[in-house]
């Protein structure tokens, strides 16, 4: 899958937790960029992801991540 | 099942028509995902929980302390949750020799926390059970090590149950019982607890959510009271009209034995008080065979409280059903193999539960367990005589269509009520009463029986509770009145509510005689009484005009000397 693509499905996700339309997202993303995407949110945004992608994250990778590059990039590698 | 999210994006709606309800959540992990649960939960069955969220890990301060977040709050319902991964590792740190202890003496800091909260507050207090979790120290050897962590948390939970037998105001939530359902690696995620103290997983909130949710309902008297079957391939396998008594399935082969448990299952919940009532599309006398005659039929009819077997359309005859009974369609469950069917029920009686039933009649009982429709926070004895009353009330409704004129039907009847204040004897029936009384019920107040007993026991009070008995039977205990001290001359009404079982006999106008008769006896001179408005008690609505009150500002008062005695056709027993 192409990392575009998947860039989609992270925003498709975003959007539903967050319940908020509106949300675009890059690459560069940082949560600050985000209204509601907080430390709670966050978690439910791992699990929707873990779950449409069929992976785990391990709680190493979790804590890392400083923007959405990184979070599509675990989960390419995981996907490969 | 809803998941998570649906539940968060139901706190956005309007929650202005719904029921306001103050929650406590204490846990020893962070709950907030939790709290949204249950909050989000509460709005699909109409409850608008406030809910205070105490921080993390202040279970013990919250309660001990008397002047804590939680007592400003005021809760009408505490739920406690402490997480079997916490209780690990309490167990962890204690001395191997103590081990052989630990669930004696973790009751003993529950049970102090509770009686804490019970004597500071009237709350209901909730506890979640601990889920199973077995840290294998001692492999399965550890059944018989007791000092073994899995040995202590099964104790733990089973001295929890104990613990509720003995106190009327604390319940159990079986958290356990859902890990048992979903499983624990639905029900806890490690990599997520490792970096935010969340002990739930996402996929397990609803559950968890709906588990309180179902218990704060019951507090409330929304319970389900009754169970609607249809016949033909519902509770034998096969059309009895067609197949022949021979023929349909039932017993210990193959498909039979589905039945057989289930008929088992429905014969419990007679047992425990929900009212069975058959409504079938059959000839009368060819559905009542197998009850009568097939030696395998669990069900007899003497089981059903009410048998409705014709041709006609299911909804009309679930209306009968429901005038015999007298109590709300929200409170009935309709059990039908056939999707048509289910859906004119449901089209016709919205407030109704009609569960759909899966296709094949091996997955029934799973099913309906899932659904876990039948919550309570009662039970008593006079609970299993239910069916019996009910049957009489069909009796009486019969005998009733050979009278033209209502007096002359009331006066055969021959109705006598035992009348007197609340006693040790009669506290249990007349606090489940308070909590299940929804149509005729004055002011909706709930109370425990540890209230009732207060009550009874306080000079503030005087208290009256009524039995009714007919030429056909004991109905028992169908009516309460607590009056309430406002001053050397006036009573208040506190509660009055009544069963509606005994409608339209004239109960009412016996009950104000009987409160006049004491309050004279007491020297007082006037009555006050107080409607409260609910969703369902519009059949009270003018009670206490029709019974001669004059309004004075939101309430109702009747001068005692002026009091003309309402006639009646009871006898005081």
């Amino acid at each position: 899958m192409e990392k575009k693509e998947i860039l989609l499905v992270l925003q498709a996700i975003f959007r539903e937790v967050l319940d908020d339309e509106n949300i675009v997202l890059s690459e560069e993303t940082v949560s600050n960029d985000i209204e509601g995407w907080d430390s709670l949110t966050h978690i439910q945004i791992i699990v929707a992801i873990e779950q449409h992608f069929k992976i785990k994250f391990t709680s190493k990778e979790i804590l890392s991540w400083k923007n959405i590059d990184e979070m599509l990039h675990s989960i390419c590698e995981k996907k490969v | 099942m809803l998941v998570f999210n649906d539940l968060k994006k139901n706190l956005k709606k309007d929650l202005s028509k719904l029921k306001k309800l103050r929650l406590a959540f204490l846990g020893d992990t962070a709950t907030q995902f939790i709290a949204q649960a249950i909050k989000g939960m509460g709005v699909e069955y109409h409850l608008d929980i406030d809910l205070f969220e105490a921080d993390f890990n202040q279970i013990d301060r919250q309660i001990f302390d008397p002047g804590s977040e939680l007592y400003h709050f005021d809760p009408e319902v505490v739920l406690i949750f402490e997480s079997s991964h916490k209780l690990l590792q309490k167990y962890n740190k204690t001395a191997p020799d103590t081990r052989r202890q630990f669930a004696e003496s973790t009751i003993l800091s529950v049970r102090e926390k509770v009686s804490v909260l019970q004597e500071r507050t009237k709350s209901k207090i909730i506890f979640c059970n601990y889920t199973e979790e077995d840290d294998r120290a001692f492999g399965q050897y550890a059944n018989k090590v007791a000092a073994s962590f899995i040995f202590q948390l099964r104790k733990l939970n089973f001295l929890l149950q104990e613990s509720a037998v003995q106190t009327t105001n604390l319940y159990i939530c079986d958290l356990s019982a859902i890990q048992n359902t979903i499983g624990r690696e639905r029900f806890w995620s490690a990599s997520i607890y490792t970096h935010t103290e969340m002990v739930v997983s996402i996929d397990a909130l609803p559950d968890f959510a709906l588990s309180v949710v179902r218990i704060v309902q019951s507090f409330q008297g929304q319970l389900k009271k009754c169970l609607i079957l249809d016949l033909d391939n519902t509770v034998w396998g096969g059309v009895i009209g067609d197949d022949g008594i021979e023929n349909i399935q039932i017993g210990q082969l193959g498909i039979g034995k589905v039945f057989t448990e289930f008929q088992y299952w429905i014969k419990k919940l007679q047992q425990r008080g929900i009212i069975i009532a058959v409504c079938s599309k059959n000839t009368a006398s060819i559905a009542k065979e197998p009850f009568e005659k097939h030696p395998d039929m669990v069900l007899k009819l003497s089981d059903i409280a009410v048998f409705i077997a014709d041709w006609d359309n299911k909804a009309d005859n679930i209306r009968k059903i429901q005038q015999v009974l007298n109590i709300g369609f929200d409170s009935m469950v309709f059990l039908d193999d056939n999707p048509f069917e289910r859906s004119i029920v449901r089209e016709n009686i919205p407030q109704i539960t009609v569960p759909e039933l899966p296709e094949d009649p091996a997955l029934y009982l799973d099913y309906l367990y899932g659904l876990n429709l039948f919550e309570t926070i009662s039970y008593s004895n006079e609970d299993s005589q239910r069916t019996q009353q009910y049957q009489k009330e069909a009796e009486r409704l019969v005998f009733q269509e050979s009278f033209t004129n209502e007096s002359d039907f009331l006066q055969g009847l021959d109705m006598r009520s035992d009348t007197k204040s609340f006693d040790s004897f009669t506290v249990p029936r007349i606090a489940q009463l308070s909590q299940r009384s929804n149509q005729f019920n004055l002011r909706t107040v709930r109370y425990t029986e540890d209230d009732i007993k207060r009550i009874a026991q306080s000079d503030k009070y005087l208290t009256l509770s009524f039995t009714l008995e007919d030429k056909f039977g004991d109905n028992g205990l169908i009516c309460a009145v607590i009056l309430e001290k406002q001053d050397e001359k006036s009573l208040f009404i506190d509660t009055w509510f009544m069963s509606c079982r005994v409608l339209k006999r004239g109960m009412e106008s016996y009950v104000l005689n009987a409160i006049v008769d004491l309050a004279k006896k007491n020297g007082f001179t006037t009555l006050l009484g107080e409607y409260i408005a609910t969703p369902k008690n519009e059949i009270v609505k003018d009670h206490y005009k029709s019974l001669g009150f004059q309004p004075k500002g939101d309430l109702w008062k009747l001068d005692i000397d002026q009091y003309e005695r309402n006639s009646n056709y009871i006898l005081k027993k």
